[in-house]
């Protein structure tokens, strides 16, 4: 498939320690060299493919990811790497936290660790592959794009009205 | 009244241009891995790269961008074809800048501050290398007698004898027009650009890739300038021309890595002094001698 | 004969009863209509009475006795004077009364008691006059047409300046009678009269507004011209009492003293450099902007400044090699650049296009004074896009600030979307003063083979660096065009219909022109240079370019087809990109603080490299110096030999 074989990616870091940061530049680096893939780290999210979030989602940054997400063209997949991107880690509680990366945009692969190791990041990326090629193809045949930020507020929020609903019966029930 | 080699030429030129041109680029990019010690991508990176982005959607800001890109595309198509049908050396140095025109006009009409500040310095480096490309087609006007390529081509010996200042005036361009690491200013190849590729920052998709493929066929005209100055009227001149090429394309990669993005005001300033002593002297002397 | 009495006499006719209509009304309109009308046809029937006949290779020649007219003449230059005279009692200006008399009185001397008797013609027609009438006859009148809807609007907005466009008006048709004189006229006492009607009456209209500015360029431009008159002057005394010649196309084929030549023909050319606003003297025509916009129209594209470049061709094949041809070549070829490096850094839309008719024009002067049958080729076809596009562009920059109230290319963010039909007719300027396949691009390219084949070297560089430069600050105004602010809407442009009336046919006429060119060069200019220099064969072009850029310009035109083609409904639209911070309308952000802030995008100036104040007074010592010291030279070759 084509997308999969020069996959550029736009790292975001969020409310992160920044090991997680480190980590991703030390993947480009000589040792682990992401770029013999072909992956590439554009910076510009119109010409990324893949989104590399570290770090989780405070109140300040949660509609800078949300647009950066939305201007990237489909196909495109979500990577959260790193404990706090995948549901706020060691942040969690904090008073400005929402969570991890899935609180706002939809999140295709969670890769775990602190710091997330290079060879995690890497192990991420391929399986972010597969799931772009789906994407790819789905894209190409329906014409079915991902979820716009939006939609999935939406989609959250119906989710959670229906949580809450059920909690309510619940309740009522008991 | 129609050469046919030169139809063929045009032909080979426009089917495997992405192609040779895209090989390149991979060994550009290899040979840059190997410099900096990592095993770098597959050879023909570039390629994917531009089957990639055709098969991704574009996200555009407006319309106009879009038709200002793919008359970007098309014009430096058509230069590449003036010059690989052996037209009018000078024909194809103002159609290039047309092609060059559209594309700052695609990012102006975006409106937003990284493409108009990328949109600001192309038209800097296109100030910077268009008195230089100018010359160069004096210089091989006064060196060949013609400014048609199929003429220039024939002549008895190779231009580079009589303008080695024009080749180093040139060679010095084209570090601007490869958007080689100090003269990277409006957009770069690398992610440490901190205008977040400038020129280029709201394109994406197929829009994106008509740049793309744009630049790959711009690089294989370029080279075939640098081809210019080695071939003459005997076949083994061909070998010499692919040598200067190879030799150019490695120091492309060799300074790209080893130095540092300048400020404007120095692109300007470098460009214009090489422009005048290398390019001038040798005017100056040919003048004299011819 | 006619013909041609009528082509000068009528526009002074129309000037006398515009001067008397003070206020706007629709007889004066239609007066104007009129005249600018008849103009136009008197000029097409000019052309084409005077192309049809087999002789006008070798001239035309009217009036070989005219003792009458020269009595007049000589009456309307000391009438001349004293109008000089009293606006510099009026403001004060005591030493234009001194350039001025000493311009006036010793032609009126040598009129009245001997100065050579003229063997030849008043009057010579050959291609250069027909091309030179069509260009003001179409060019001005259309201008002309604009004025009237233009200088109402003007008035509206404009209340602290007094309305005398009836007297503007007038002026502006005196303007063209006296460039249709200078144009045909060949004996040079004749030639000069006109010259000095051109001075005086861009010194009035310059000042028009009455403003404090208004009043100081006027004199600016009436000093620098007089002084110009002045070399004029003391080349036509040389001419007829030494050489005893009192005729331009004598001079022109003048071979028995070259040396002799030189002088009255350095002379001639430092008064057309001061004419064509050349580098000491550029900064007339840069303070010519405050005057109402069809002055400047008309100053820059069909009338006086082109009057300048018109003598410097006449006198081209005497320049070849020669310290005039020097002294022309190197302030033309340096005006060009700096001219063109000074318009980066200019923002006001009607500064950039003086600065780029100085530029221009100084290619064509380096044309001139290059003496080839090549470059003297290009310089005529650079004067007609010139003519043509420079003129279409003022009228619209025109329309822009009287729509508006800003002339400044910063404002001009959007016209695509807001203004779109007069956007239309920028782009098209734009695209034909810079871009390939229309007019001026081409021009220059001939111009460099001709300055590569007569083998100057400085001239190709000034040609290379200058026309890198001219694209720089054509294409960022371009760009201000095609900028689109999202949610900007289209207005109202005012143009009116005089308006319409005068872009769209010159808008036309630059794209039909770079498919013309070679039959005008083939039917007009060839024979013309054949004259001239004795060569009949001009292919600066080759045929194939030519169809290449016949497939340009269709590429060109159909871009707007190919654009309802590809925009397919599929594209999604996204926001542009401001690192993530967008607040949704593409026009502001959020900044550190949570705060909404308007983008300010703003084109580049370079101020400090290029700008006025670092520049402009080293260029103009630079030149002044330079032109002194040629001056000089020609004198004591002149003197001595």
């Amino acid at each position: 498939m084509r997308v999969s074989k020069s996959p550029w990616l736009l790292h975001y870091d969020g409310s992160s320690c920044n090991g997680c940061d480190i980590e991703v530049l030390a993947s480009t680096a000589p040792r682990f060299d992401v770029e013999r893939f072909g992956i590439i780290n554009t910076g510009n999210p119109k010409h990324a493919d893949i989104l590399l979030c570290t770090g989780g989602v405070n109140s300040q940054n949660k509609d800078v990811i949300r647009q950066i997400y939305d201007q990237m063209p489909d196909p495109k997949v979500v990577l959260a790497c790193g404990i706090c991107a995948c549901d706020g880690g060691i942040f969690k509680d904090c008073y400005n936290i929402l969570g991890g990366t899935d609180k706002v945009i939809p999140v295709d692969v969670y890769v775990p660790g602190c710091a997330v190791r290079p060879e995690a990041l890497i192990d991420g990326v391929v399986k972010a592959l597969e799931i772009l090629d789906e994407k790819e193809r789905a894209f190409k045949k329906e014409g079915k794009r991902s979820l716009t930020s939006s939609e999935y507020k939406a989609l959250l929020e119906e989710k959670a009205g229906e949580s809450e609903t059920k909690e309510d019966t619940d309740a009522s029930e008991s | 009244m129609i050469d046919i080699r030169a139809v063929i030429s045009i032909i080979i030129y426009i089917l495997f241009t992405p192609m040779i041109s895209s090989l390149i680029s991979g060994i550009d990019r290899k040979v840059t891995a190997r410099m900096q010690g990592r095993k770098g991508p597959k050879i023909m990176q570039p390629w994917y790269d531009l089957l990639k982005l055709f098969s991704k959607e574009a996200a555009v800001v407006n319309r106009i961008q879009k038709i200002l890109i793919i008359a970007h595309f098309v014009f430096a198509l058509g230069s590449g074809v003036i010059l690989f049908g052996g037209g009018d050396l000078l024909l194809m140095l103002f159609s290039l800048t047309m092609a060059e025109v559209f594309l700052i006009l695609a990012s102006y009409s975006v409106n937003a501050a990284y493409s108009e500040i990328g949109a600001q310095r192309e038209l800097l480096q296109m100030m910077s290398y268009e008195p230089m490309m100018l010359l160069c087609a004096v210089g091989f006007y006064l060196t060949t007698g013609s400014f048609y390529v199929s003429d220039i081509i024939r002549t008895s010996f190779a231009p580079i004898v009589t303008m080695p200042g024009f080749f180093i005036g040139f060679w010095f361009i084209l570090i601007i027009k490869f958007r080689k690491s100090p003269f990277d200013l409006s957009t770069s190849h690398h992610a440490h650009q901190e205008l977040i590729k400038g020129l280029t920052g709201d394109l994406s998709g197929r829009l994106y890739g008509f740049y793309e493929l744009a630049e790959l066929y711009e690089k294989v005209m370029m080279l075939a300038m640098v081809g210019l100055f080695f071939l003459y009227d005997n076949p083994v001149s061909i070998i010499y021309a692919v040598i200067a090429v190879g030799a150019v394309m490695f120091s492309m990669s060799l300074i790209d890595n080893i130095f540092p993005r300048v400020k404007w005001e120095l692109l300007l300033k470098y460009s214009y002094i090489v422009t005048l002593f290398a390019g001038g002297a040798n005017l100056l002397i040919l003048s004299l001698f011819l | 004969m006619t013909c041609l009495a009528f082509l000068i006499l009528f526009p002074f006719c129309i000037a006398a009863l515009l001067y008397f209509m003070k206020t706007d009304s629709l007889i004066r309109t239609i007066l104007v209509l009129i005249g600018a009308v008849s103009e136009m046809a008197a000029t097409v029937l000019f052309a084409f009475t005077n192309m049809s006949d087999p002789a006008i290779s070798q001239g035309i020649a009217y009036l070989d006795r005219t003792h009458e007219i020269d009595r007049v003449i000589a009456a309307g230059e000391l009438l001349l004077m004293l109008l000089v005279f009293s606006q510099a009692v009026r403001f004060r200006k005591y030493y234009v009364m001194i350039l001025s008399a000493l311009g006036t009185l010793p032609i009126l001397y040598m009129d009245f008691f001997g100065g050579a008797e003229s063997t030849a013609m008043h009057i010579r027609i050959d291609e250069l006059t027909v091309i030179m009438v069509l260009i003001v006859g179409i060019v001005g009148s259309l201008i002309c047409i604009y004025a009237t809807g233009y200088i109402k609007d003007y008035h509206i907005h404009h209340t602290e300046v007094k309305d005398r466009s009836g007297y503007f008006l007038a002026m502006l048709f005196v303007f063209l009678g006296a460039m249709m004189g200078l144009v045909t006229s060949d004996n040079l006492s004749w030639m000069y009269f006109f010259w000095e009607i051109t001075s005086v009456c861009s010194f009035l209209l310059i000042g028009y507004s009455g403003t404090g500015e208004a009043v100081t360029n006027s004199f600016r431009a009436l000093w620098m011209n007089l002084l110009g008159g002045l070399g004029f002057m003391i080349a036509i005394l040389f001419c007829s009492t030494i050489l005893r010649v009192s005729c331009i196309s004598e001079l022109q084929y003048f071979s028995t003293y070259p040396i002799m030549v030189m002088l009255p023909v350095s002379l001639l050319s430092f008064a057309a450099l001061t004419k064509s606003a050349q580098m000491p003297f550029s900064s007339w025509l840069l303070g010519a902007m405050v005057a109402p916009t069809p002055t400047s129209a008309l100053l820059h594209s069909a009338t006086m400044v082109k009057a300048g470049v018109y003598l410097l061709i006449r006198l081209s094949p005497l320049m070849r090699a020669s310290y005039a041809g020097i002294m022309v070549t190197a302030v033309g070829g340096f005006t060009f650049f700096a001219a063109s490096l000074l318009a980066i850094g200019a923002s006001d839309g009607k500064k950039v296009l003086a600065y780029s008719t100085v530029s221009n024009l100084g290619l064509i002067t380096a044309a001139a004074g290059c003496g080839t049958h090549e470059a003297v080729w290009a310089g005529i076809m650079l004067l007609i896009f010139h003519a043509v596009t420079k003129s279409m562009m003022f009228m619209s920059v025109g329309v822009f600030e009287n729509t508006t109230h800003s002339r400044d290319i910063e404002d001009m963010q959007g016209m695509i979307v807001r203004f779109p039909r007069l956007a239309f007719i920028m782009i098209t300027g734009i695209f034909g003063m810079s871009l390939v396949p229309l007019g001026m691009c081409v021009a220059k390219w001939a111009a460099l083979r001709a300055f590569v084949d007569s083998g100057c070297v400085y001239l190709t560089m000034f040609l290379c660096f200058g026309s890198a430069s001219t694209l720089f600050y054509w294409i960022k105004w371009l760009g201000k065009i095609f900028m689109v602010p999202k949610g900007c809407a289209r207005e109202d442009d005012k143009v009116g219909l005089t308006g319409w009336v005068a872009m769209y046919p010159l808008s036309v006429t630059v794209i039909v022109l770079c498919t013309l060119y070679p039959m005008v060069s083939r039917f007009m200019v060839a024979p013309l240079l054949s004259v001239m220099f004795g060569v009949s064969d001009i292919t600066l072009i080759g045929n194939s370019d030519f169809i290449i850029m016949g497939i340009m310009v269709v590429c060109i035109c159909l871009l707007p087809l190919i654009m309802r083609m590809v925009n397919r409904p599929d594209d999604r639209q996204v926001s542009s990109y401001m690192s993530g911070f967008n607040t949704g309308d593409d026009m502001s952000f959020f900044d550190s603080t949570g705060d909404r802030k308007e983008q300010e995008l703003s084109n580049w100036y370079m101020s400090d490299l290029f700008g006025e104040k670092k520049i402009f007074k080293p260029c103009v010592i630079l030149s002044a110096s330079f032109v002194i010291i040629m001056i000089t030279l020609c004198t004591i070759g002149g003197l001595l030999i």
